[in-house]
């Protein structure tokens, strides 16, 4: 827990002893975190880290509870973005936060159009604009609308922006989300290029082999907690990735693994999909599942996990690539589909895109049934019996079938959508982090459900970040990362570092 | 325990209890020539134009979006009614009724599906979809009318809103029928749930595989409808197909029924018995202001103010400065502590 | 440093004049296309009509008798640029109308008068901007509102019309600058007046641009703008143009009316969108509405030259609109891919 303070050069941010709550959640306590001129620091951590916490306190979104802030030596409160950015700390949001429907010289002095006589002098607007991002080393006709070029330039235009207003710290939150290769080098070069002059950049991304390329500090954040700064230099992959998720306490040995559970793979899989993939999303990727297998998907935040999945549930459309469920040519366009193919799909964000919130436990747990069935209604002795069965087996509590869902906690939540799922008795279940933001004894509930489910022929996609539990229940894992598959392995006789290894350094030529 | 009515009704119950105060005559129900006569009872018989079209305004409102072209449609279906009575040989004649309301209904039907199309196939907003009708609608009406305010003598025509069955009028029990079926609809098959769900979370909707193409469609389709059958009742009591006055300013007064039984502008949940609860508040109200003295031209004042209140009382906004007056969290909304758990895998 | 993109000159050499005004002013195409078909339509009628159409006395006339119809839709440009809407401005225009006639009537003086019709209308816009902004109200039900409360105020005001016989305002009507057949009245340069001040504001004032910015990007108080205060003078000034616009019509017809101005916000936002200006918000110009007010101007004097029925209007009216409608959809949703 050493923090690495450079005496050398004084840091242009100093956050110290960051706490930040929230009803019944401890985002950040006791953080630290330096940003220092002439420097790029990646901050990196897992979701629940309090990555995102820590930067909206920098940028002005969230009030700190206690702690501090200064900025070039002088004592800050920040409370709204303007004064983050009156302080001299511009944001390239991930979203590009400009303007589509202005023109890209407008949109660099938007606010701040130098004026004459009262009146814009857009001439003047247009040569500054463009001197901006010449010294940037972009050459765009400013007068050209900012729809009309790809998200790299527009990138590139929002960091000119933060130049106009005189930056000394600019944060990039996910900046290369977008991006295809020669992007990213455009984008590296003028970050470098920045770093030279003098400025603080923060580069938050997921991507590992950017992080290594272009990042001179690094700050791991886990559970809320620092886990300490380091020189890129100094901090091997693996490492790196143990800080982040390494080993975690648990008391789940206790649930029988099903890892090693023969599995048949002679028969056709219930799914395949060949070169499956989605420009600026996905590389083409290829996915087997067997009858009553387990596979899971490990791979850190934003490797394209969830992209895959989502591609194969034809909740996304995929640009290339075959999909065949058991051994017949489909096309994934819709959700119906993949339903009426008997597949299910569990959301990672269940507030968002599982849980209808104002709905009854009742009508959340049937919706799958009833959207599949259409206007008639399901029989109340039949819905009555499903959603008592489903609750009962996995252990709703509150065990009130008529309380509004919204007001369950995020375990029972993910507890009612895994019953809504089950309810429509799928063949092939893809569970997206169905282990987020839940206590350890609903975790172990929901893994042994899980494990006995398999064991009677449902076949499972296992999404988890938590790779203990993908090693537990898995029979093969297909590791991602950076949007790309990078390899499958079979989880017997898999020990954890041997995985954390894999998902570090493979394909990277530094495989230990 | 707060029931979502409770409001609602406490404000209509308090609305006819001044009303009996001020004046005694307001609560008295007499028995006349078959009929129960009263202001009450007048209630009831006029809020049927409004009963309907609320209705069809509450399922559009629940899936998220909204119908400005009600009145039009009523004004188009008046013509179409009167227009057929107009011309045919026996305007007296129960079939000549029949086929007149049976057609205004059909078309208005067509209306609503176009309608739909506009906002689930081609995915137009629907403020703005609805919009095109609302302009165009009208004008298609005095084309039908050709111009003139098409006036009929037609007793079994008139009866639709002027008669009385069994004590009560005729519109009265057009408009409890019409809350009974839809009611029945939305709650005795699954499209209620559904149409809350697409409203609620239409993004949960579409990964649990419901069809909202569908259910977007009918809601557009029945608003139509209910305008249809409005505007037929609306025609039947002044005999005459009015296409400027007809159904004028009635989305608005839907709207508010809506806002004030409970059910909220941004979709989701709906309560077709606070919508019922809304537009008697409406009609009461409105018939408050008369006895005022207060000229009905006038009346729109009342009612801005009345929306004002509303809107306010609703509004996040002042619910978020109220909890941040009386507690010390940050400002940022009770969902943030979870935006982390959000970010893509 | 090295030189790491070059956009712009590598489309000039491709692609000609023609892809390089495109990619800067594609948001003018509507307006333009607007233009041609005020053009298509003077020349269509021309032919029809036997070459009575096009004569110096009806354009003028196009202007006279709608300049009430100009000044709303400027207002109203700068509301529906900013994503909002603002259904009110036909109430409103009532609203003043008659009060105008009102205070005229009881002796006072216009220099008094005409300012306190403004001031009220610019309090209806306030009321508007203040629902909105701050109280997350929704455009369409804010000036509901609006739109519930100036009607009900104009028959309060009276509940029938009132004649005006003030000398001063009527001679804004009734007074012709003529340039050899062509003519204007004041009430025609007022209206062009407030066309030109609204597109000055929009092309060289920060506020202005800030409209656009709010319009395209609901994140706008993430540049730094100020938004709160853009939101709320977009309704102000849809409120002061609903004041000089029941100042033109009073003088217009001789006379304040309550039941003026019933849809007529539905017209001014049909001439708005078909001049250009897009619903969902970020692009228009004021001069672009300045063409739709022509069109459907135009479109009602053929309309009316034909002898057909006025009923005619409002489903062309309604046409069109719907057909500008699903090509902004169209375009908009191009755009919005290629990123």
């Amino acid at each position: 827990m050493t923090l690495n303070a450079d005496n050398e050069v004084p840091p242009i941010v100093a956050m110290r002893g960051i706490t930040i709550s929230f009803p019944g959640v401890l985002a950040l306590s006791d953080v630290d975190f330096f940003l220092r001129p002439g420097e790029v620091h990646s901050l990196m951590g897992e979701n629940g880290a309090g990555k995102s916490t820590l930067i909206k306190a920098l940028t002005g979104v969230y009030a700190i509870d206690s702690g501090s802030i200064d900025v070039t030596g002088t004592s800050r409160v920040f409370r709204g973005t303007s004064d983050a950015e009156a302080a001299g700390i511009s944001t390239v949001y991930q979203e590009i936060n400009l303007c589509s429907n202005l023109s890209v010289g407008e949109n660099v002095m938007l606010g701040h159009e130098p004026r004459k006589g009262g009146r814009i002098d857009w001439k003047a607007v247009h040569r500054m604009a463009a001197a901006h991002l010449e010294s940037l080393g972009i050459s765009v006709d400013t007068r050209s609308l900012l729809s009309n070029h790809s998200i790299a330039i527009q990138q590139l235009v929002a960091i000119s922006r933060a130049m106009v207003l005189d930056a000394k710290v600019l944060v990039l939150d996910e900046p290369t989300s977008s991006l295809d290769r020669g992007e990213v080098e455009q984008l590296f070069t003028v970050i470098r290029d920045l770093r030279d002059k003098g400025a603080a950049i923060l580069f938050v991304s997921h991507f590992l082999d950017q992080v290594y390329e272009i990042s001179d500090r690094i700050t791991v954040l886990r559970n809320g907690k620092l886990v300490g700064e380091y020189l890129v230099k100094d901090l091997p992959r693996e490492d790196l990735v143990n800080k982040m998720i390494g080993r975690v306490l648990d008391d789940l040995e206790a649930i029988a693994s099903t890892a090693a559970r023969e599995i048949n793979r002679d028969e056709t899989p219930i799914l395949r999909v060949t070169d499956v993939g989605r420009r600026g999303v996905l590389e083409p990727a290829d996915l087997a599942v067997f009858d009553g297998e387990i596979v899971g998907i490990a791979g850190l935040l934003g490797s394209g996990r969830t992209e895959l999945v989502r591609l194969l549930y034809g909740a996304d459309r995929a640009d290339s690539g075959n999909i065949e469920v058991g051994g017949t040519a489909v096309k994934m366009t819709s959700p119906r589909q993949a339903i009426d193919h008997r597949i299910a799909f569990s959301s990672e964000d269940r507030r968002a895109e599982g849980i209808v919130s104002d709905l009854t436990v009742a009508e959340n747990i049937v919706l799958g049934l009833q959207a599949r069935k259409g206007f008639r209604k399901i029989r109340r002795a039949k819905q009555e019996s499903v959603v008592s069965e489903y609750m009962a087996a996995l252990d709703v509590r509150p065990a009130d079938p008529n309380m509004i869902a919204g007001n369950l906690s995020g375990g029972n939540q993910q507890k009612v959508l895994i019953a809504r799922w089950l309810a429509t008795a799928p063949e092939l279940l893809i569970l997206d982090e169905p282990t987020r933001g839940i206590d350890v004894g609903t975790k172990a509930e929901l893994q042994k459900k899980v494990a006995e489910l398999s064991e009677k022929g449902l076949s499972v996609i296992f999404i988890s970040s938590e790779l203990e539990e993908v090693l537990r229940l898995a029979q093969r894992v297909v590791v991602m990362r950076d949007r790309r598959c990078i390899g499958e392995l079979d989880s017997q006789g898999l020990e954890l570092e041997g995985l954390i290894d894999f998902i570090a350094n493979q394909g990277t030529g530094s495989a230990a | 325990m707060k029931h979502r009515l409770f409001w609602p009704v406490v404000a209509l119950v308090s609305l006819i209890l001044i009303n009996t105060i001020a004046r005694s005559q307001f609560a008295s129900i007499t028995v006349r020539d078959d009929r129960l006569y009263g202001a009450l009872i007048d209630i009831l018989r006029q809020s049927a134009p409004l009963m309907l079209v609320s209705l069809g305004m509450t399922i559009v409102i629940a899936t998220r979006g909204i119908d400005l072209s009600v009145g039009a449609v009523m004004a188009v279906s008046g013509a179409v009614a009167l227009t057929i009575i107009d011309d045919a040989t026996d305007p007296n004649s129960l079939g000549t009724v029949m086929v007149a309301v049976g057609a205004a209904i059909l078309v208005s039907l067509v209306l609503g599906v176009w309608n739909g199309f506009l906002v689930s196939a081609l995915g137009i907003q629907p403020i703005i979809a609805t919009l095109v009708l609302m302009l165009a609608g009208r004008g298609v009406a005095l084309l039908i009318t050709e111009g003139f305010i098409t006036t009929v003598n037609s007793t079994p025509f008139s009866f639709i809103s002027t008669g009385y069955v069994l004590l009560l009028p005729v519109a009265f029990f057009i408009w409890v029928a019409a809350v009974a079926v839809v009611g029945l609809i939305e709650r005795r098959t699954a499209l209620g749930v559904l149409t809350e769900a697409v409203g609620i979370n239409p993004e949960a909707s579409r990964l649990a595989g419901v069809r909202s193409t569908g259910i977007i469609w009918t809601a557009y389709a029945a608003s139509a409808v209910l305008a249809g059958i409005a505007g037929v009742i609306y025609a039947s009591n002044i005999r005459a197909a009015d296409a400027n006055a007809a159904g004028q300013f009635i989305e608005l007064y839907a709207i508010l029924a809506v806002v004030l039984g409970g059910t909220s502008l941004m979709g989701g949940k709906f309560s077709i018995a606070g919508t019922v609860v809304g537009v008697l508040i409406i009609q009461t109200l409105e018939s408050t202001i008369l006895f005022l003295g207060v000229p009905s031209a006038q009346s729109p004042v009342f009612f801005a103010i009345v929306v004002v209140v509303v809107v306010i009382i609703q509004s996040p906004n002042l619910h978020r400065v109220l909890r941040n007056t009386f507690r010390t969290t940050r400002s940022a909304g009770p969902g943030e502590p979870t935006s982390d758990a959000g970010a893509a895998g | 440093m090295t030189n790491v993109e070059t956009v712009g000159s590598k489309l000039q050499s491709e692609g000609g004049y023609f892809q390089v005004f495109s990619s800067r002013h594609s948001s003018l195409l509507p307006t333009l296309a607007a233009l041609a078909i005020l053009i298509m339509l003077f020349i269509g009628a021309e032919i029809f009509l036997r070459g009575d159409f096009i004569s110096p006395g009806n354009i003028s006339a196009l202007l006279l008798d709608n300049a009430y119809l100009v000044i709303l839709a400027v207002g109203m440009t700068f509301v529906i640029v900013t994503a909002g809407i603002d259904l009110s401005v036909g109430s409103v225009m009532a609203f003043t109308g008659i009060w105008l006639a009102k205070l005229l009537e009881a002796g006072t003086s216009p220099a008094l008068a005409i300012p306190a019709i403004i001031v009220g209308g610019a309090l209806i816009g306030l009321l508007i901007g203040v629902l909105v902004q701050f109280f997350d109200v929704q455009p369409f039900i804010a000036s509901l509102a609006g739109l519930f409360l100036a009607r009900g105020l104009a028959f309060v005001v009276s509940l029938s019309s009132i004649k005006v016989e003030t000398a001063s305002v009527l001679w804004l009507q009734s007074t012709r600058i003529r340039l050899g057949d062509w003519y204007i009245t004041p009430t025609g340069i007022l209206a062009l007046l407030v066309v030109f001040a609204g597109a000055y504001v929009m092309q060289y004032t920060r506020f202005g641009r800030t409209t656009y910015a709010v319009g395209g990007n609901q994140q706008a108080a993430l540049m730094g703008l100020k938004v709160p205060r853009t939101t709320v003078a977009v309704y102000v000034i849809s409120g002061v143009c609903g004041g000089l616009a029941g100042l033109v019509l009073t003088a217009y017809s001789g006379a304040g009316y309550p039941r003026n101005g019933v849809g007529t916000e539905l017209d001014v936002i049909a001439a708005v969108v078909i001049g250009g200006t897009v619903l969902t918000g970020g692009r228009g110009y004021v001069l672009g509405s300045l063409v739709g007010v022509f069109v459907y101007g135009t479109i009602k004097s053929i309309i009316s030259f034909m002898g057909a029925e006025q009923s005619w209007m409002q489903i062309v009216i309604g046409a069109l609109l719907l057909l500008f409608i699903v090509v902004q959809r169209a375009i908009v949703a191009r755009s919005n891919r290629r990123t």
